[in-house]
């Protein structure tokens, strides 16, 4: 079934691009970068064109799940993705990422925290084919002014003194996480009848939500649309830099520690260039200033005596103690049935 | 005015194009709502709507898209009477105001109308200023109305008002020499002569509304989905094509009908003798 896919989307791309594709194959050093919508610092790329003559070709997208079919149908030859855990291990579990040449990466060798590596074994084993960029946790975002009970668990989010107020993260994984750790389980469940209970509880917060929202979490919450949200780390760093009366917990029940890493496509043309992109990103001087574009914590090491600005060099957000996120758990891909039962679950809590 | 020939070779780009991307497209959409992974016929995709709460988001759909509908008649109707009756310099400068919301990318404004609608948005400042409680508007069935007709609203306004001033000045002055109100003239000679406009009014309005996701996005804040919504969802997030074509089938199911119902009106009309 899947060469027919292959057929229809090299038919419209055909027409839409008039077949030119395979014209213009000059001598010229490229690699080609597939990564989250502006997710590294365009200077970064203009110095690594200066010092090594590869060309990058940047491609974005904004969800892991728009990128792997993409990956996956081979409609684009891209060599250096930025996927995050769990969107990792299914790309090596289909076979469509290969082992990366550590000895040709000695910055990430170096740079990269051992913790890091660590925590990525759970989605990685033996840490074979991924380099960490970025890491960060969930937790809620809050108004100072609005919330008056202390936020230190997920199940203020039930709470009906905040009916409206509410901001949660329209994706599947994101959205049953909460009620999981909730119960105290894991957030890579795979029993039913647990899921069923979490999505359970999402139906009933439902009426208490204001909306169910992705990108636009930052901007409401700076204008106080809301009075609490969950966003990720980096973005309430954003969020906190912009408005002083936000403030930002990790539930004590425990969140999710999730890694962005960058691995090389298995049909990749230009592998060398890849690796060379890779360990020029772990760099220390492009570690920060992707860093300081970015606000994402970052697992290289090297990078805090870097940072100029004292507050953000001293933000626990930014970089957060290990008791912060030892313990916690990552994202695992739970194979394409379990991954279809997720989506549909949290479909229905959208229907209902 | 042509020859066949002529005409026939004038027909070509469009036919070429129509089978390119109208009817091809139309074929791979079907094929994968009665298909499976395997590629096997089946219709497990399509009995899916009934399963997972999708009729719900298809009920809410039709019934949103019949009130906005509806709204943009009742607003349209009246003005359009007004705007015929007027002198016609006077018309461009209405007809103007209406056509002006068209050349604002519809995205655009259904963004504005989210700062407008919202928590903190304009109407509640004002509601404030005025020591009013505030309104909860976003996220709600009513601000996707809103959006809708917002944004449909001159696709009823132009075939109406093409409708009614094609009628004949003299139909109407014979109407009343022959001694009709002016409530009689409306009902029984231009409100049967306008139909035609107004049905291709309620057609270029319910289709978009029923189809649309991009208002019920971004005016619903997630909470509320409609059909096209869900349809996105299917291609965009679970990458599930074949629900996403056997869901697009049903919708099209709905359009025919609409389209069905609304050709035999205008069949109807055009066969009674003026």
């Amino acid at each position: 079934m899947n060469k027919f896919k292959i057929l229809v989307l090299i038919l419209v791309s055909c027409l839409t691009f008039g077949c030119g594709a395979g014209g213009g194959d000059k001598k010229e050093e490229v690699v080609y970068v597939y990564s989250w919508g502006d997710y590294l610092d365009p200077e970064v790329l203009k110095i690594f064109e200066q010092e090594t003559g590869v060309h990058v070709i940047l491609d974005e997208y904004d969800t892991n799940e728009s990128m792997y079919p993409r990956v996956a149908e081979g409609a684009v030859h891209y060599d250096v993705i930025c996927p995050s855990d769990y969107m990792i291990q299914k790309l090596i579990s289909n076979d469509l990422i290969q082992p990366l040449d550590f000895d040709k990466l000695p910055d990430a060798k170096k740079y990269i925290g051992e913790e890091f590596f660590k925590q990525a074994e759970t989605f990685d084993p033996g840490n074979k084919y991924s380099v960490p960029y970025c890491w960060g946790t969930v937790g809620i975002i809050y108004d100072k002014t609005k919330v008056t009970d202390p936020v230190d668990s997920w199940n203020i989010l039930w709470n009906e003194k905040y009916a409206g107020q509410i901001l949660m993260q329209d994706s599947a994984r994101d959205a049953l996480m909460i009620p999981l750790k909730l119960m105290g389980k894991s957030l890579n469940e795979t029993d039913t009848t647990v899921l069923a209970q979490a999505q359970n509880m999402l139906k009933q917060q439902k009426p208490l939500v204001q909306a169910y929202v992705v990108d636009e979490v930052k901007e409401k919450l700076i204008n106080s649309e809301a009075a609490m949200g969950v966003v990720f780390s980096g973005e309430a760093l954003n969020i906190l830099e912009a408005n002083p009366n936000m403030a930002f917990a990790i539930p004590k029940e425990g969140t999710n520690f999730w890694i962005d890493g960058w691995v090389i496509t298995k049909d990749s043309k230009n592998v060398d260039n890849a690796h060379k992109f890779i360990d020029f990103m772990c760099r220390p001087d492009i570690a920060v200033i992707n860093f300081d574009y970015l606000g994402y914590s970052t697992p290289n090491t090297a990078v805090r005596d870097l940072v100029e600005d004292e507050a953000v060099k001293n933000s626990p957000i930014a970089f957060p103690s290990p008791d912060d996120y030892k313990g916690q758990e990552t994202y695992q891909y739970l194979g394409n049935k379990m991954d279809e039962y997720y989506n549909n679950l949290w479909m229905q809590v959208k229907v209902d | 005015m042509f020859s066949q020939s002529t005409r026939n070779l004038l027909l070509t780009p469009f036919l070429i194009w129509a089978g390119l991307f109208i009817f091809i497209p139309l074929i791979f959409i079907v094929w994968y709502g009665v298909t499976d992974y395997d590629g096997q016929f089946s219709l497990t995709n399509i009995a899916l709507i009934f399963e997972r709460g999708y009729l719900d988001a298809l009920k809410l759909s039709i019934w949103l898209a019949l009130i906005s509908t509806v709204v943009c008649l009742l607003l349209a109707y009246p003005l359009c009477l007004i705007l015929t009756e007027r002198q016609r310099d006077n018309t461009t400068i209405i007809s103007l105001l209406f056509i002006l919301p068209l050349w604002m990318n519809s995205l655009l404004s259904t963004m504005a109308w989210q700062t407008i609608l919202e928590r903190n948005g304009i109407i509640n400042q004002i509601m404030r200023l005025l020591s009013l409680p505030d309104l909860q508007m976003i996220n709600t069935e009513g601000a996707i109305v809103l959006g809708m007709v917002y944004n449909f609203l001159p696709y009823m306004v132009l075939p109406l008002y093409i409708a009614l001033t094609k009628i004949d000045r003299r139909i109407l002055e014979a109407a009343q020499d022959l001694g009709a109100n002016s409530w009689q003239t409306f009902w029984r000679v231009i409100l049967p002569l306008s139909l035609p406009g107004a049905v291709s009014g309620i057609t270029m309005v319910f289709i978009p509304a029923l189809t649309t996701f991009v208002i019920s996005a971004l005016l619903g804040g997630g909470k509320l989905l409609l059909i096209g919504n869900i349809i996105e969802q299917e291609f965009t997030f679970q990458y599930d094509w074949h629900v996403g074509c056997a869901l697009s089938v049903i919708l099209m199911i709905f359009i025919v009908l609409n389209m069905i119902l609304t050709t035999t009106f205008d069949n109807s009309h055009e066969e009674e003798p003026l």
